[in-house]
């Protein structure tokens, strides 16, 4: 672990603040696979204060492993071209509050270790970023997790996605109150 | 957990919550007390009022970053046209422009390393940025300033980290915006940044400031980071080695990224 021994002190972050929509969104960004492929599925969620309030200027990313586990390491996010797969997307909440991606599942990077979504969340109010992960729901692997078994099933319930009627799964992110998402700190 | 009540930001009070009560709550939450085991960017920061129902109100749990988190998304060249890091040129990707004009404004450079926590750069990485024009305003539809609009100016940027870890901006210097946090708030210049590293963990977007700002000592945001130090780690120096001849004026900032938590091995 070297960064518990780093030379340099890291720079703060600061709020992403109200504009983040004149910077950030481009085309295509939410769509790390094109609508229609095979094995697409649609990951969305509404992103919620401390009041139970949607947050209209929230942005969240993800950044997944491919569905056989391996980890891109290709360019082109910014640029898709429909058929290199970047494992990276972005999404701005719309005026409910609601973020989606259209993605496939992750694969595990290592044999009996859980797929998941990495996460990072900015929004408006927000002074500095926060990390979470979306597991997938029912996946044999997320017993034995590590993270997942520390926490209680309430807590649990907060990073694991809930799959809707016709497959897409839901992940809503409570900044704040009774449903609060579980936020990581990794070093 | 503690439940404590909070308090609810209506009209009434911004209209009626003063300078002098922000830097009153400021100057109350510096005490050695209340920064005592605070992280670096508190998020639970009263002063700036859409903190308050924006924050996560249990601590950060600690989690070994797995394998897709000790990994960043990949950007390059592909992705990033050499010209979106001139603001001027009104070129960036989206911007629907009949551009022929300069932007208005005090014309200037910002450059600078990103680094890891142990001063190795971060090479071929992405680093976006947006801001207000000279005049304080945005380009966006929730912006309510009446400040005049730049139709020479987009005010987007992206390039992609040299192999020092250098970025490099062509831009205007941004003018301070008010706001609505209290009555007669005002933000200091700053220009929004965004970086990956090598990491996800090293995700960053943070506010970059100008030298002097006499706006500091007011804004709750800036004051949301504990520590003088880190503070300081926001601003910009002006650096006349940036500065071109008749042309525009430079300014250095260098970011440090958290981390690593990988073993880092030579790049091929």
């Amino acid at each position: 672990m070297t960064g518990l021994n780093a030379l340099l002190r890291t720079t703060p972050g600061q709020t992403i603040g109200p504009y983040l929509g004149q910077g950030l969104p481009f085309t295509g960004d939410n769509q790390l696979v094109p609508h229609g492929t095979t094995g697409a599925i649609c990951l969305h969620g509404v992103v919620y204060d401390g009041n139970g309030a949607p947050i209209e200027d929230a942005l969240v990313e993800i950044w997944q492993a491919a569905p056989d586990g391996t980890v891109a390491q290709a360019a082109g996010s910014l640029d898709r071209d429909g058929w290199t797969f970047t494992g990276w997307g972005r999404a701005a909440c719309d005026r409910t509050g609601e973020y989606s991606f259209t993605t496939v599942l992750p694969g595990a990077t290592e044999d009996g270790k859980p797929p998941f979504f990495a996460v990072v969340v900015f929004a408006r109010g927000l002074l500095d970023k926060l990390f979470t992960r979306i597991y997938l729901p029912g996946h044999p692997a997320n017993t034995a997790d590590p993270l997942l078994c520390s926490l209680d099933e309430a807590q649990r319930a907060t990073l694991v996605a809930t799959e809707d009627a016709v497959g897409h799964l839901r992940f809503d992110i409570y900044l704040q109150g009774d449903r609060e998402t579980v936020f990581l700190r990794h070093g | 957990m503690t439940v404590t009540p909070v308090p609810v930001l209506s009209g009434w009070e911004a209209e009626t919550l003063t300078q002098a009560d922000i830097v009153a709550e400021i100057a109350a939450l510096a005490s050695h007390d209340a920064v005592e085991g605070a992280p670096q960017t508190r998020t639970n920061y009263p002063p700036y009022r859409s903190s308050i129902l924006r924050h996560p109100t249990k601590e950060l749990r600690y989690a070994d970053p797995e394998t897709i988190e000790l990994w960043s998304p990949c950007f390059s060249e592909r992705d990033v046209h050499p010209l979106e890091a001139d603001l001027t040129l009104g070129a960036h990707h989206g911007w629907n422009s009949q551009v022929t004009g300069q932007p208005i404004g005090e014309r200037i450079t910002v450059s600078g390393r990103v680094l890891d926590g142990d001063g190795r750069p971060v090479v071929g990485q992405l680093v976006e940025v947006w801001q207000a024009n000279a005049a304080g305003r945005y380009v966006h539809k929730n912006e309510q300033h009446d400040a005049p609009i730049d139709p020479n100016f987009a005010g987007i940027g992206r390039c992609i980290t040299g192999s020092d870890g250098s970025y490099w901006f062509q831009t205007i210097k941004p003018g301070p915006y008010p706001w609505g946090n209290h009555r007669n708030a005002w933000r200091p210049a700053h220009i929004h940044f965004s970086f990956f590293g090598r990491e996800f963990t090293q995700r960053l977007i943070t506010q970059m400031y100008f030298p002097g700002d006499p706006l500091f000592a007011l804004d709750p945001i800036y004051h949301s980071i504990s520590d003088l130090q880190d503070r300081n780690a926001l601003v910009a120096a002006y650096d006349h080695e940036l500065s071109v001849p008749e042309h525009s004026l430079g300014f250095r900032w260098d970011v440090v990224l958290s981390g690593p938590n990988r073993t880092w091995m030579e790049e091929a």
